[in-house]
């Protein structure tokens, strides 16, 4: 029996709080995230097979579909969120200084949202920006 | 002699004690074509800020795709997005609770790589033949 001097139950203790206070939530957002990838990577394929060939105008006429542009977004963005999640597990596996690895992921989440965001502004500059 | 040093006794077995099996070649490989398509991100947001950028942007982008280099970068970059993406499916199909006797196993990482290359392929005579 491990020493329990807490009212609370073990499944009420651990419910929703691992070890970083966030419980299953990278686990699940990262499978999520995987699904989604799944389908987004076949239609992205599928977009940039169509352009193949294109001249410019014909490319940002393609790439400024809704659909397209749409499927594009959040291509980007749940593969941005997908990486940030795969990369922090990397960076905490392998890196063991302390500093240097609070470092690491926020460097990480930063790029994922820099890349992220860049994805996005152009897309939708491409849809809007005429 | 009280040494606050730690002895330097062995750590955990690390990869070079293990034999070589289709399923850990397989999980470094998920790990390894993650953290390239980390990388690979970047070139997504680059061609897309190219073509928000305007024709000569994405002239030069297109250029630099179309060259030797630029198809031989692509075509392992489709390999390894769609190496990544067979190699999840194999985790859905474990995260289900199936698939993990020795011979179940072993072949779904064989499977991985022969779908993947398959696919690869499929993709490139769809685009060399536009």
């Amino acid at each position: 029996m491990l020493s329990n001097s807490s009212m609370r139950t073990p499944l009420g203790r651990v419910r929703g709080l691992g070890s970083a206070k966030s419980g299953t939530g990278h686990f699940w957002l990262q499978r999520v995230t995987a699904v989604a990838n799944v389908i987004l990577t076949i239609g992205f394929l599928c977009i940039v097979l169509s352009l193949i060939g294109k001249p410019y105008g014909a490319a940002i006429a393609t790439l400024a579909k809704p659909h397209v542009a749409i499927l594009m977004l959040l291509f980007t963005v749940s593969g941005a969120v997908h990486m940030r999640l795969g990369m922090q597990v990397v960076i905490e596996d392998y890196i063991q200084h302390e500093g240097l690895k609070i470092l690491a992921v926020m460097a990480n989440t930063f790029f994922a949202i820099a890349v992220g965001a860049a994805c996005a502004f152009a897309l939708l500059k491409i849809s809007f920006g005429g | 002699m009280a040494e606050s040093r730690p002895a330097a006794r062995p750590l955990s077995p690390h990869l070079q004690i293990y034999r070589w099996s289709w399923t850990m070649a397989m999980s470094i490989a998920h790990r390894a074509t993650g953290s390239a398509l980390y990388g690979g991100t970047l070139l997504i947001a680059l061609w897309l800020i190219a073509a928000a950028s305007g024709p000569a942007a994405y002239e030069t982008a297109q250029a630099i795709a179309g060259s030797f280099l630029g198809r031989l970068v692509l075509f392992g970059y489709t390999f390894v997005l769609l190496h990544h993406m067979v190699g999840g499916l194999r985790h859905f199909v474990w995260d289900l609770g199936h698939g993990f006797d020795p011979q179940t196993r072993t072949n779904l990482a064989k499977y991985s790589v022969a779908v993947s290359g398959a696919l690869t392929v499929l993709v490139w005579i769809i685009a060399l033949t536009r």
